[in-house]
């Protein structure tokens, strides 16, 4: 990595700019290794397989080796992509990596059995553009990842990287840049969908001599992870979104207050915000315009209600993480009294894309009321995994079937939940809902920060609602009572359906329960605490009943309702399942039907995942039928 | 001060009682208002966790992949529960909320290396005391 000298002027970027791009285009070939899961899956013994290769071999002035950002097709990493071919390997692993060097980096030969295959039709993918994973998505922020070393602030310049700070800086008052930002439509990416620009307007609008920004990178919800993936992935364009911040609302120090359960992340943006003093980006008299900033990183400590606004104030403040009431508004009084704004990664890597291109060209992207893209989680029980960044406005059918590769094993799809503990569960006939803010409030769950799991017929809804109010009962601050003692009493409701101890009165007792902790409860935790039950109990309210009066779990999940056995007329007699049981409970020879001792089993569901018969099936427990 | 703490529990690999006096001693902050932060905050520790550290990951996409049960097994292997470290002070088994690796679910973390997509016959090698499954982290 380049060491880059300190900035002085804007004609000091231009020079830095050029000489980057020169620098990454003296290269024939460049191998980018997509990192975030793919580091979970090995990325990084890839990138050091794949130095080895290029040095033993002496390739080092041809060939540019580098961990780039994520490509979101987790499912399939680690990802490596060949520029300017772009041909795109999956899976790749170190043992692949000689022959990879051997015959694409050196003879333009594309190795066929690393390249995407379409499961159904057969069809061979070998640029990432022509995988439909891809197609159909709109990258406005993600396609920057795979172009760039996310530990180089060179790499980002050789891609226009800060481009939109100058811009803001040297052309434009701070409050012009507010009205771009409101001219785009941008709303707040981590939840509740607040205009930005109007965000900001209130607080460059607050009294006070110093005033801070914060971006919010305490990705909390279970099953989100594109906040992560941003901020390890390019945080040099999260922290140039929020230095334009601190420019619009006029705050001359700031704060990234980030996951500490994410360590790449925390890393690449402490080396990124290094970076930027170094290059003069960063600190007093930024590029001689007289616009001083300062940043420092927190890092959380593992508590969801963090991401409120007044509780991740509190959090920094050195304090146990326990919201307040507004107003007044953190935008007067924040941080230290001060007037203090907030923003989410996601919102903040927009901000240079919308200072570069324009807030009109950005607003066309969109619905009536939610502009721009937005990136999915896309995880639970869908084909491809990974993240999907599509325009605002795109079908739950398109990112889950067209995208997503439909339901794993081809089984019925269920449900699809958004919006994390927060959210809720939208079931199959609203597949051809378009997304956006108000559309999936209509269905009775959130944007959030963008997490969307998919379900399926072997999830059980009432154990997804008995998850979700775990998690809230553990993270409930405890400074509301609605909140700390209404969220524990719906999860003991709850375990008692999963346990078979429902009664018929439970349904309305915690519809009574939960529109309670709603109502009378402080923070946007407690105000949403309810979702999960209410949700589905809305759309999934048989399921409940199923367990209540017959004792029943359809999906065979819920273990004291259910028991395994073996269908004689379907059993194949492979073994899988009698291997598969960690108990010795499955008796039976070779082609000749198992039978599953109900004694020994101690229903892990293992032979009912192994079996390629569908010979295995649960029924209601036995213990159960005469209660 | 939270990242006070954090810095303890590095190099202790927990908050010791002797370590939060001299934090208050030194903060002048009353030592029940910095237990009051400490225990707040899931991260931190308050007894010595064992020479390796064992994460299972309950996010919402592993938990329809099967991570209770994971936890569960995990427990039953090494007799403790979640907070716990066992007998021989080899392994502490601990939950997180998430760790954001959603698409390779369920996911285990030992000693800082993901294992994706683990199965219940897999957890056998993670808990064996030579750490010799290192090896094997899997990909997605």
């Amino acid at each position: 990595m380049a060491k880059s000298k300190k900035l002085r002027s804007v004609a000091d970027y231009d020079r830095a700019r050029k000489e980057a791009s020169a620098q990454r285009n003296a290269y024939e070939a460049r191998i980018s290794i997509g990192c975030t899961s793919c580091s979970a899956s090995d990325g990084r013994a890839l990138l050091e397989a794949f130095q080895a290769e290029v040095a033993r071999r002496g390739l080092q002035e041809k060939v540019l080796v580098r961990l780039s950002g994520c490509h979101g097709f987790c499912a399939k990493g680690p990802l490596v992509v060949f520029v300017p071919h772009r041909i795109c390997y999956l899976k790749v692993k170190p043992s692949d990596v000689p022959e990879i060097i051997e015959e694409t980096a050196l003879k333009n030969n594309v190795i066929d059995r690393l390249v995407y295959r379409d499961p159904k039709t057969g069809q061979k993918c070998q640029l990432e553009s022509q995988i439909p994973f891809y197609k159909r998505q709109l990258r406005l922020i993600m396609d920057y990842n795979k172009r760039l070393d996310p530990r180089d602030i060179g790499s980002y310049f050789a891609i226009d990287g800060y481009e939109g700070l100058i811009k803001a800086l040297t052309r434009m008052e701070p409050e012009d840049v507010i009205l771009e930002v409101k001219n785009s439509g941008l709303r707040g990416r981590g939840g509740a969908g607040f205009p930005t620009g109007f965000k900001w307007e209130f607080c460059r609008k607050a009294k006070g001599s110093s005033k801070f920004i914060i971006c919010n990178a305490d990705e909390g919800d279970p099953g989100a992870y594109m906040d992560r993936s941003v901020m390890e992935s390019n945080p040099h364009s999260v922290l140039e979104g929020l230095i334009i911040g601190a420019y619009a609302i006029g705050a001359d120090e700031g704060y990234v207050y980030i996951r500490n359960e994410y360590p790449i992340a925390v890393e690449h943006i402490k080396l990124a915000i290094a970076q930027a003093y170094e290059a003069g980006l960063l600190g007093k008299d930024i590029l001689g315009t007289g616009f001083s900033f300062d940043v420092h990183v927190e890092r959380g400590a593992g508590a969801f209600v963090c991401g409120e606004e007044t509780a991740l104030i509190a959090s920094i403040e050195g304090r146990r993480g326990e919201p307040r009431q507004r107003p007044p508004f953190p935008a007067t009084k924040g941080l230290y009294n001060k007037p203090t704004n907030i923003n989410n990664v996601e919102t903040l890597a927009n901000i240079p894309l919308i200072l570069t291109r324009g807030g009109s060209w950005y607003s066309h992207f969109g619905t009536r009321n939610s502009k721009g893209t937005k990136i999915f989680s896309l995880v639970g029980k869908v084909r491809n995994t990974g993240l999907v960044e599509v325009a605002m406005g795109s079908t739950f059918r398109e990112i889950i079937y067209d995208i997503g590769g439909g339901i794993q094993d081809d089984r019925p799809f269920k449900a699809v939940q958004t919006g994390g503990p927060s959210g809720g569960c939208v079931p199959a006939e609203h597949l051809d809902q378009a997304i956006d803010y108000e559309s999936l409030s209509k269905l009775g769950t959130i944007m959030g920060s963008g997490g969307m799991i998919v379900m399926d017929d072997r999830t059980c809804m009432v154990d997804v609602a008995r998850y979700f109010m775990s998690f809230l009962r553990n993270e409930s601050c405890g400074k509301c009572l609605t909140c700390r003692e209404g969220t524990q009493r719906l999860w003991e409701i709850l375990d008692d359906i999963c346990e078979g101890r429902g009664k018929p009165g439970h349904l309305p007792l915690m519809e009574d329960l939960a529109h309670c902790v709603k109502d009378a409860s402080l923070c946007g935790l407690g105000q949403t605490a309810g979702n999960p039950v209410l949700s589905t109990l809305r759309y999934f309210r048989d399921e409940y009943e199923e367990h209540i009066s017959e004792k029943r779990c359809r999906a065979g999940v819920c273990k004291p309702l259910i028991e395994y056995r073996v269908v004689a007329e379907k059993c194949v007699g492979c073994l899988l399942c009698k291997k598969a049981c960690p108990q010795d409970a499955i008796t039976g020879e070779l082609k000749q039907a198992h039978v599953i001792d109900g004694e020994r089993c101690i229903k892990c569901g293992l032979c009912y995942a192994a079996c390629k018969s569908d010979a295995v099936e649960h029924v209601k427990s036995r213990d159960l039928c005469h209660a | 001060m939270i990242s006070l703490l954090q810095d303890i529990q590095e190099a202790f690999g927990y908050l010791p009682e002797a370590a939060l006096k001299v934090v208050s001693e030194r903060t002048g902050r009353p030592l029940v208002d910095v237990y009051g932060v400490a225990t707040f905050y899931k991260l931190f520790r308050f007894k010595p966790r064992g020479r390796q550290l064992l994460s299972v990951c309950l996010g919402t996409a592993c938990h329809v992949r099967g991570s209770a049960q994971v936890a569960e097994e995990l427990g039953k292997k090494l007799g403790v529960k979640p907070g716990e470290t066992s007998a021989d002070g080899e392994f502490t088994l601990e939950t997180v909320n998430c760790l954001g690796c959603c698409a390779i679910g369920p996911v285990v973390v030992k000693e800082g290396r993901y294992h994706g997509q683990v199965t219940l016959k897999e957890l056998g090698g993670l808990v064996k005391k030579d750490g010799s499954a290192n090896g094997d982290g899997r990909a997605g």
